[in-house]
């Protein structure tokens, strides 16, 4: 039955304007016409994001800090975390594709979770933090260009290309990288920046529906 | 379509990108920002078809050199051999790895080709103020938006491989030219996908019921 006291919101994707649904805990609603996800109903979505966040910062740590694997060929050995091998590269001259990975696999990572556990750790005692409306921001627009996920992948396809030429001695970074882009992805199923801004609401006292 | 079907723009209201309110921006012009969150408010994404071409077009250009210059080079004591992107996932084929080929095959040649084909469609169907499957073409930009980051993949390939063989003596991999033609490549299609403002795809539908 449709409530007039929830608001009216506009589908991201079509423009179509509908009044909201309340959700069982879980529970998702889409445009109607569309079908695109307008928003969810995620029980505990803050405290779980935190929990998710800061065991992700711990594995970006040791993903960071250890060598992924190491190839050994008559003796000689060589191995490398993610940051030597982005220098590596950029010392042979590929500027560009060692900025693209340090970018993509380093930089942005660390700034979502930075940032993840600033915004989640300062609501859990119950205030907004200075800049949370740039930071949700500026992690909306960051989202696309983080690829732990994809350079998981690389790696395994590394791994087996290398195994045809080399011995492979498997790194303790590899099975960090592993944990941390399931954490990742743990972060972004549980998180809903809309509990954030019915927060917002609540504490400015301003009215929603509109 | 039934009459009730009304979108924020036919009211004169704006949906704003980050928080999701929906408010009437001021009027007068100006730029507007949200109430609850200060984001500038935008009814569509600014000059989102000019902005979405002009990164396709530099894609397609850039694809070519991608697809025709070398991507890979890797020699030891028995052998030396360059690759481009499709020489390289034959020479996995031919060599039984089979699993990879197909994932480098899909990553590298197939999301890239469909999803400047993709593209394309969308931005061409919009300027012609298409009425045609809308709910297909806002799948259609959903899906590139899902998987045009994979293309990625090869990038990180190549990175790990050049810098962990380079050191050996006996063994060497280098990048090519191709690899970072391939990544601006892989950027300019992920920068058009996200200009384009899938709100255009229905917006026809509305004009043609005010006539
Ligand atoms: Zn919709």
């Amino acid at each position: 039955m449709p409530d007039t006291h929830l608001p009216i919101i506009a589908c991201h994707e079509c423009d179509l304007l509908q009044r909201e649904i309340l959700l069982r805990k879980g529970d998702f609603a889409t445009c109607s016409r569309c079908g695109s996800v307008l928003y969810r109903n995620l029980p505990e979505s803050l405290d779980r994001t935190l929990a998710f966040s800061l065991a992700a910062a711990v594995m970006f740590l040791l993903a960071n800090t250890f060598p992924i694997f190491g190839i050994e060929l008559q003796g000689n050995r060589m191995a490398m975390n993610l940051v030597e091998a982005v220098h590596s590269v950029w010392n042979q001259e590929m500027k560009l594709i060692a900025l693209l990975v340090l970018i993509t696999t380093v930089l942005i990572p660390a700034f979502e979770i930075i940032m993840m556990i600033y915004l989640l750790m300062s609501l859990k005692f119950q205030r907004m933090p200075p800049g949370a409306n740039l930071i949700l921001r500026m992690l909306q627009s960051v989202k696309p260009w983080g690829m732990v996920e994809i350079f998981m992948l690389g790696v395994l396809v590394s791994l087996v290309k290398l195994s045809h030429d080399f011995i492979i001695i498997p790194g303790v970074a590899i099975w960090s990288f592993g944990l941390l882009t399931v954490l990742i992805a743990a972060v972004a199923a549980s998180f809903n920046p809309r509990d954030i801004w019915i927060n917002v609401e609540r504490e400015t006292g301003r009215e929603v529906s509109g | 379509m039934s009459a009730v079907e009304v979108t924020a723009a036919e009211l004169g209201l704006c949906s704003c990108h980050v928080c999701a309110l929906v408010s009437r921006p001021v009027p007068g012009g100006g730029p507007s920002h949200c109430s609850r969150c200060g984001s500038t408010l935008h009814s569509r994404k600014p000059a989102s078809v000019t902005r979405s071409w002009a990164f396709l077009i530099a894609a397609y250009i850039l694809y070519i050199p991608a697809n025709f210059m070398i991507m890979m080079s890797t020699g030891s004591l028995v052998s030396f051999r360059s690759d481009t992107i499709l020489s390289g996932v034959v020479y996995l084929w031919v060599t039984g790895f089979w699993a990879i080929a197909i994932i480098v095959f899909i990553a590298s040649i197939m999301i890239p080709i469909l999803k400047l084909i993709a593209i394309t469609l969308l931005l061409v169907s919009v300027q012609r103020n298409s009425t045609w499957r809308p709910e297909q073409r806002t799948k259609l930009y959903r899906l590139v938006e899902l998987v045009g980051r994979w293309s990625m993949l090869d990038i990180f390939v190549v990175t790990l491989l050049a810098a962990l063989v380079q050191m050996q003596s006996l063994a060497i991999v280098k990048a090519g030219p191709a690899a970072v033609a391939f990544g601006a490549v892989v950027v300019l299609t992920m920068l058009s996908a996200l200009y384009f403002d899938p709100r255009l795809i229905w917006d026809p539908l509305h004009k043609e019921r005010k006539l």
